[in-house]
């Protein structure tokens, strides 16, 4: 294989990479990961260094246009923001303390767990209740949905629970170098009640952020290769600005469905590694 | 929830979608710059060093260290700077992956002006808090 082709070959498939990861509110990383691994034989640390590229990438270049639509739930995003970094902190801290495999196990049971519970649950949202923490932070909004052609208004709850679990998610960005869309979107959309769309947009928007409080480090340490993730940077981008295009014109049911599916492909695929390494 | 407003509340509404309507704005037009500038500033480096290295089109021999040679090429400011000017490609698309990563931390900066601006002091504090803690994992992580 020749450089170019090389380079050609990682392009090609972060392009597939940055658009699932923009519809479905995840980085990219469980694409680039692998192919860059497993079939372009790149040394894991380079490939994660890829992967946080590959998240902001997809992160910045799908939320200008979500933000743009008003699918993103900016107050929501912010208020987060201060578990998710609080938490990729707290994973930074005990990066080195901890065994992997533990966090791995548990990390693909919380996975499982959520999207089974996504499974179950239909559109059956009726009202939900008193908010006073949503009404003082102001975080209930509306989106148009392209699909169905009309204005949906929703009501966030639940906002000290999302805190929690955005702590979470913040841990195991800060251990693993990822930007746990995986966790955050089943957090908004089963604890918090966001629509599908907007807790994906959302997510996506969040990932960035968490994945930027690696990434300096990553860089200077010399684990950002341009060589492998220049490709990535320039195809997940584009991917990212096709991807976002047309979240609009998808119907919620088949997103979540798709979301449900990579969930449990994660999920397993986590628990795998855990027990059998 | 009633669907009856006084004017003034409904004038209240008006202004504070105004307000997010603004904010999404400028978030949206540093998200869409940052990542536009980045790509294009790789796509630079890549073709000057298509362009010096025409070998790497054809040859297979230099993908081995290429992929494995982690201090050859640029990723301290420095050498950056010092390669962009002796146009060096690899230092061309260094420079772009690394405005890719200070566009989120970017938008968050900006996010605080915004509020200031607008005079919202809960979100100004909010957004300030996110940017000290993003900061203080730059400074963590280097220890």
């Amino acid at each position: 294989m020749t450089p170019f082709e090389f380079c050609f070959i990682t392009f090609a498939v972060s392009i597939i990479a940055g658009g699932f990861g923009s519809l479905l509110g995840l980085g990219g990383g469980l694409i680039v990961i692998p192919a860059l691994t497993l079939f372009l034989h790149v040394n894991i640390r380079y490939a994660i260094g890829a992967s946080i590229v590959s998240v902001i990438a997809t992160s910045s270049g799908a939320a200008s246009a979500y933000v743009r639509e008003r699918m993103t739930n900016l107050r929501v995003a912010m208020v987060l923001e201060i578990a998710t970094t609080l938490g990729a902190l707290s994973g930074a801290y005990l990066a080195g303390r901890v065994g992997s495999r533990a966090l791995e196990i548990l990390f693909g049971i919380i996975m499982g767990y959520s999207a089974l519970m996504m499974l179950r649950r239909r559109e059956s949202r009726g009202s939900v209740g008193s908010a006073p923490w949503s009404d003082r932070l102001r975080l209930h909004g509306s989106y148009f949905d392209k699909a169905l052609g009309r204005e949906v208004a929703y009501r966030v709850r639940g906002i000290r629970i999302g805190l929690a679990l955005m702590y979470v998610a913040g841990i195991m960005s800060g251990l693993l170098g990822i930007g746990s869309g995986a966790l955050k979107v089943p957090a908004m959309d089963l604890v918090m009640r966001l629509p599908i769309k907007v807790s994906t947009a959302t997510s996506n928007f969040m990932i960035g952020v968490t994945a930027a409080a690696g990434a300096g480090i990553y860089f200077v340490r010399g684990d950002i290769v341009p060589f492998i993730a220049a490709p990535v940077a320039v195809g997940v981008s584009a991917g990212a600005l096709l991807g976002s295009r047309l979240m609009g014109q998808i119907r919620s049911e088949r997103l979540r469905a798709a979301f449900v599916a990579i969930l449990l492909l994660v999920s397993l695929q986590m628990l795998i590694k855990g027990l059998v390494k | 929830m009633t669907n009856e407003k006084s004017p003034a509340q409904a004038a209240g509404q008006r202004r504070e979608e105004r307000r997010v309507r603004d904010a999404e704005w400028v978030i949206s037009t540093i998200l869409r710059t940052g990542v536009l500038t980045s790509v294009a500033v790789i796509v630079f480096g890549a073709v000057v060093t298509l362009s010096r290295h025409p070998a790497f089109i054809t040859s297979t021999k230099e993908l081995h260290d290429l992929k494995s040679a982690p201090s050859a090429f640029p990723h301290s400011f420095g050498e950056i700077v010092r390669g962009v000017r002796l146009l060096h490609g690899q230092a061309f698309a260094s420079l772009g992956l690394l405005l890719l990563i200070l566009t989120p931390a970017a938008r968050v900066g900006a996010s605080i002006l915004i509020f200031l601006a607008q005079h919202d002091r809960l979100y100004t504090l909010i957004t300030s808090a996110v940017f000290t803690l993003l900061l203080l994992s730059f400074i963590a992580g280097r220890g």
